[in-house]
């Protein structure tokens, strides 16, 4: 039937093995990858592996688990983790939960500009500067304290730095932006003529947001959850300056930090930042996994 | 856009103006407090400072040797734009103009170390870093900052070289440009407002990044945000104030570089990496 | 290593093959195209028309075969060493540089003084009619004066051949019909050698001297715009060549070369393209041109009509046979849908051909 099928028409001559790997996509442009990819493996990879092989060989002898079975027996090192999603969950929660009308809003606004610019601020100025801040503005004789006062909403000074709030504070101050931006553009990046078919089909502006928005939007919000959530479990610099670091803001890291710098066990902080990355991945997957039940696809219409 | 007029949207929408206004308020206090304290004379149980000075400038730098470190500062920016540059730029021509088996893996690879805090991936590193001796030098705080700064090259060039039209190097090689004329000609020049800003925001985020820094550096090798830190740690030991001038002299040094990277970048870029949307 | 306009004399593409995916391979194409002509690659999108002339130009390099240029082989060469001019289907400008320096690249590139490349950029600039633009970033550019800059481009270098690849693909209708004249224009006042990849019949017909026409990375049929118009070898080379009507039915009777065939009823005669023998399927081709309204008879379809369209002098009308046969035809008079009527057509109007093979489509 197919007698004139020409498909054998080029064995004689086959293609050479550099065309054959060009075929794939290898030749000299994707060799310039390689520097990247190496140094990639040996200060990301390498040191992770090797701090993982290192957390099962103590520096006080005694078995390969010891290092586990020392963070969680000792109630000073195993509360740090129950301490640290203290901190971490509530304040990633409130982040998101005001992020997401905030964001609503401000993609109605035409000069979106100055207010992205006031909040990137504390993400560029970073954590230490805004502990160093807010021990000045929340102390007792703050311009915050002192506003109240005058108002008079209180009769004394709340008591908001060294301890939990001062920390939890300093985590909205960096983490709303940055959860806020992240959500932006989200919302920015889904075609307004959807919400505009809905309108004209009758849907209101609960609605819309319930049936077209938040379906779509659903797996960049558990995106943005997961970033704001591993940033603010992270917690280390504000813990130390803004809280009580022996006490309730005694965060992982802190554990972590210790464990290596005094009393030079690096074994030992190898063990405790698996330990942070392990629970971190354990919500990050507890998170996306439960993506798996929202829409997945293109957000932008039927342009695919 | 769809705008409601109704009561309760418009008291909806109030209220999430008023919780925005709160918290730029807040931001804004906060930082003027900085500003304020680091020129007051005397500054206790007032609403303002007694007097204004600029003596504690003076004293900050010398008691915290704030020359050496901004020199140190600068010399590890440096290092870790440059090379930093030169190794996400090749790499992500790559990435842009290459499919290849891994590829995907590659990229994971590539974006872990932004996903991933610098606290939990950097105790392990450091770790290695004090082994190998390298941790407390220069290089060791280069090598450290170049974890998160080399991925986040490659991640803001790839959707850039991605829009430069593949047919565009395909005519310069038609009409006679070799690999080094294609690059000179036609590949810099289209590159160049990408690297600028790519490069811009590593150097923003390079200052800033305290973790890494501080869990790798030795005494000499120092950075601002770190000495900053150990100025807030032993709080105490030197006047507020001189703490507070040193923690503008930091703003400044850091605000400088954002107010010309933001002449080349959206700021949601800063966090999302999105390509620039069109503004409407 | 630019190749000198006046030692060449032909273009030789020799078995050219290219194997990798199964979209855009070429099988064997072989192909010669001497000075000065214009040649049209013509075919559906996917035929291998575009791979073949980013062979020619050394964008992708051949699995198998060879390309010459009079005796020198030049499909081992790098693109760079070619010396081929080429405009690409959107233009790819440099965005950075203005229209002067696109126009120069070429000549830059070569080393050639900065006089001459002046003197050289003018010319073309005058030829492509874009005097006073040059300052210009592409950006500040309409479509056709983009498309204006792309050729001026291409043939300031002086290259011995000139490839274009569907270059009014992006322009609108009228522009499209203006550049069109453009450049064979152009192509007439150089002399210049083009080969030029497009899949719009029209556009291949009224500027090529001989039409290449692909399909499935294989040469189908070579021939000039009248030879392909009137005598198309093969049944897709016809349906390309605007005959829309394909009858299928089962030959009757063969009488020097005339073709007598039953479609559902009907008896249809045309001359033979392919080989048919008696008994046998096979199709006949008709332009809707040829096919009109017509009085009953066993030489004439009776159809339903679908849809009826006003094209100006003529109405251009569908419809279906009792049998689901779809046809499409012309008439004077407007014909209501629904409305019986019997379609004929010319006996030497129609071409027969044999049922494709298997596995060709």
């Amino acid at each position: 039937m197919d007698a004139f099928a020409p498909a054998t028409a080029a064995t004689a001559h086959g293609p050479s093995l550099r065309q054959r790997l060009a075929a794939q996509g290898f030749d000299a442009v994707t060799l310039l990858v390689v520097p990247a990819a190496i140094f990639s493996l040996a200060l990301f990879v390498y040191p992770f592996a090797f701090g993982f092989i290192l957390s099962f060989e103590p520096k006080a002898g005694g078995d390969w688990l010891a290092n586990y079975k020392r963070f969680f027996s000792d109630p000073f090192l195993y509360e740090t983790i129950a301490k640290t999603l203290w901190l971490a969950i509530p304040v990633t929660l409130l982040n998101l939960l005001l992020a997401v009308p905030i964001a609503f809003r401000v993609r109605l606004l035409r000069h979106q500009r100055l207010l992205t610019t006031t909040l990137v601020l504390p993400i560029t100025l970073g954590t230490v500067l805004v502990a160093e801040g807010l021990l000045n503005y929340l102390g007792p004789q703050g311009w915050f304290n002192r506003t109240l006062m005058t108002l008079g909403l209180i009769s004394e000074p709340l008591k908001l730095v060294h301890n939990y709030w001062g920390v939890f504070a300093s985590l909205v101050i960096t983490g709303f932006p940055f959860t806020f931006l992240l959500t932006l553009s989200y919302v920015t990046g889904i075609d307004p003529a959807l919400e505009q078919a809905g309108a004209t089909l009758g849907a209101n502006s609960w609605q819309r947001f319930r049936y077209i928005y938040l379906p779509l939007l659903m797996p960049g919000f558990a995106i943005t959850f997961c970033l704001s959530f591993v940033q603010a479990f992270s917690v280390f610099p504000s813990a130390v300056l803004l809280g009580a670091p022996a006490g309730p803001t005694r965060v992982i890291s802190i554990a972590a930090y210790q464990a290596a710098f005094e009393e030079y066990d690096y074994s030992m902080a190898s063990a405790v930042a698996m330990i942070m990355g392990f629970v971190q991945l354990a919500i990050v997957v507890a998170v996306l996994a439960s993506r798996g039940l929202f829409y997945r696809g293109p957000a932008s219409g039927a342009k695919g | 856009m769809i705008r409601d007029t109704t009561l309760g949207a418009k008291l909806w929408a109030a209220a999430i103006w008023a919780v925005v206004a709160f918290f730029v308020l807040n931001l804004l206090a906060m930082i003027a407090t900085v500003v304020t304290s680091s020129f007051a004379t005397r500054w206790l149980g007032t609403w303002l400072p007694a007097g204004w000075t600029t003596r504690w400038y003076d004293s900050a730098w010398s008691e915290f040797q704030l020359g050496d470190v901004l020199l140190v500062t600068f010399q590890v920016v440096g290092a870790v734009v440059l090379i930093s540059g030169v190794l996400g730029v090749t790499a992500a021509y790559a990435l842009a103009r290459r499919d290849f088996p891994g590829k995907k893996l590659l990229v994971l690879l590539f974006l872990l170390p932004l996903l991933i805090p610098p606290i939990t991936f950097g105790i392990p590193l450091a770790t290695v870093l004090y082994q190998t001796g390298l941790a407390g030098t220069f290089w060791g705080v280069v090598a450290a900052n170049l974890v998160p700064t080399v991925p986040f090259v490659i991640l803001v060039m790839i959707p850039f070289i991605e829009q430069i039209d593949p047919k565009i190097e395909a005519a310069a090689r038609v009409f006679g440009a070799n690999t080094f004329k294609l690059f000179i000609h036609v590949l810099l020049p289209l590159l160049l407002p990408g690297i600028l800003a790519a490069l811009l925001l590593v150097l923003v985020r390079t200052i800033a990044m305290f973790e890494l820094t501080f869990l790798v550096a030795g005494p000499t090798s120092q950075t601002l945000v770190v000495a900053l830190y150990y100025a807030v740690f032993a709080a105490g030991v030197r006047a507020v104030q001189s703490i507070d001038a040193m923690a503008v002299i930091y703003m400044v040094t850091t605000l400088v570089w954002l107010v010309i990277a933001l002449r080349f970048v959206n700021p949601t870029q800063i966090v999302t990496r999105a390509k620039q949307q069109p503004a409407h | 290593m630019t190749i000198a306009l006046s030692q060449f004399d032909e273009v030789r593409l020799d078995r050219v093959s290219r194997d990798f995916g199964a979209l855009n391979a070429l099988r064997d194409v072989s192909l010669t195209i001497r000075r000065r002509e214009f040649i049209a690659l013509l075919g559906p999108s996917g035929c291998g028309k575009s791979t073949t002339l980013n062979c020619i130009a050394g964008l992708l390099p051949v699995t198998g075969g060879a390309i010459w240029l009079d005796k020198q082989r030049v499909d081992t060469l790098r693109p760079e060493e070619r010396g081929f001019g080429m405009v690409f289907q959107n233009y790819a400008l440099f965005p950075h540089l203005n229209v002067r320096q696109n126009i120069g690249f070429g000549l830059k590139m070569r080393g050639t003084p900065k006089a001459e490349i002046d003197r050289k950029v003018d010319e073309a600039l005058s030829l492509v009619r874009l005097q006073g633009q040059e300052h210009k970033l592409p950006g500040q550019l309409s479509g056709g004066q983009q498309q204006r800059v792309a050729i001026a481009r291409a043939i300031v270098i002086e290259p011995p051949l000139v490839l274009m690849d569907e270059p009014l693909s992006n322009l609108d209708a009228k522009l499209r019909l203006e550049m069109r004249a453009e450049i064979r224009r152009i192509h007439n006042e150089l002399g210049a050698t083009t080969i030029y990849v497009t899949h719009d019949q029209d556009e291949a017909l009224s500027l090529a001297d001989r039409i290449v026409v692909l399909r499935d990375g294989v040469v189908r049929q070579v021939g000039s715009p009248k030879e392909l118009y009137e005598e198309p070898a093969h049944l897709d080379v016809a349906d390309f060549m605007g005959f829309r009507n394909k009858l299928r039915g089962r030959v009757l009777e063969i009488e020097n070369g005339r073709v007598l065939l039953d479609v559902e009823g009907a008896r249809i005669a045309g001359v033979a393209r392919e080989h048919v023998s008696p008994g046998s399927l096979a199709y006949a081709a008709i332009r809707s041109d040829d096919m009109a309204v017509g009085t009953p008879g066993d030489r004439s379809l009776a159809v339903t009509v679908d849809t009826m369209e006003y094209r100006g002098r003529e109405f251009v009308g569908t419809a279906h046979t009792a049998g689901g046969l779809d046809l499409v035809f012309r008439s004077h008079q407007a014909v209501e849908p629904g409305a019986k009527i019997h379609l004929q057509v010319e006996d030497n109007r129609v071409l027969v051909f044999a049922e494709p093979v298997q596995g060709r489509n």
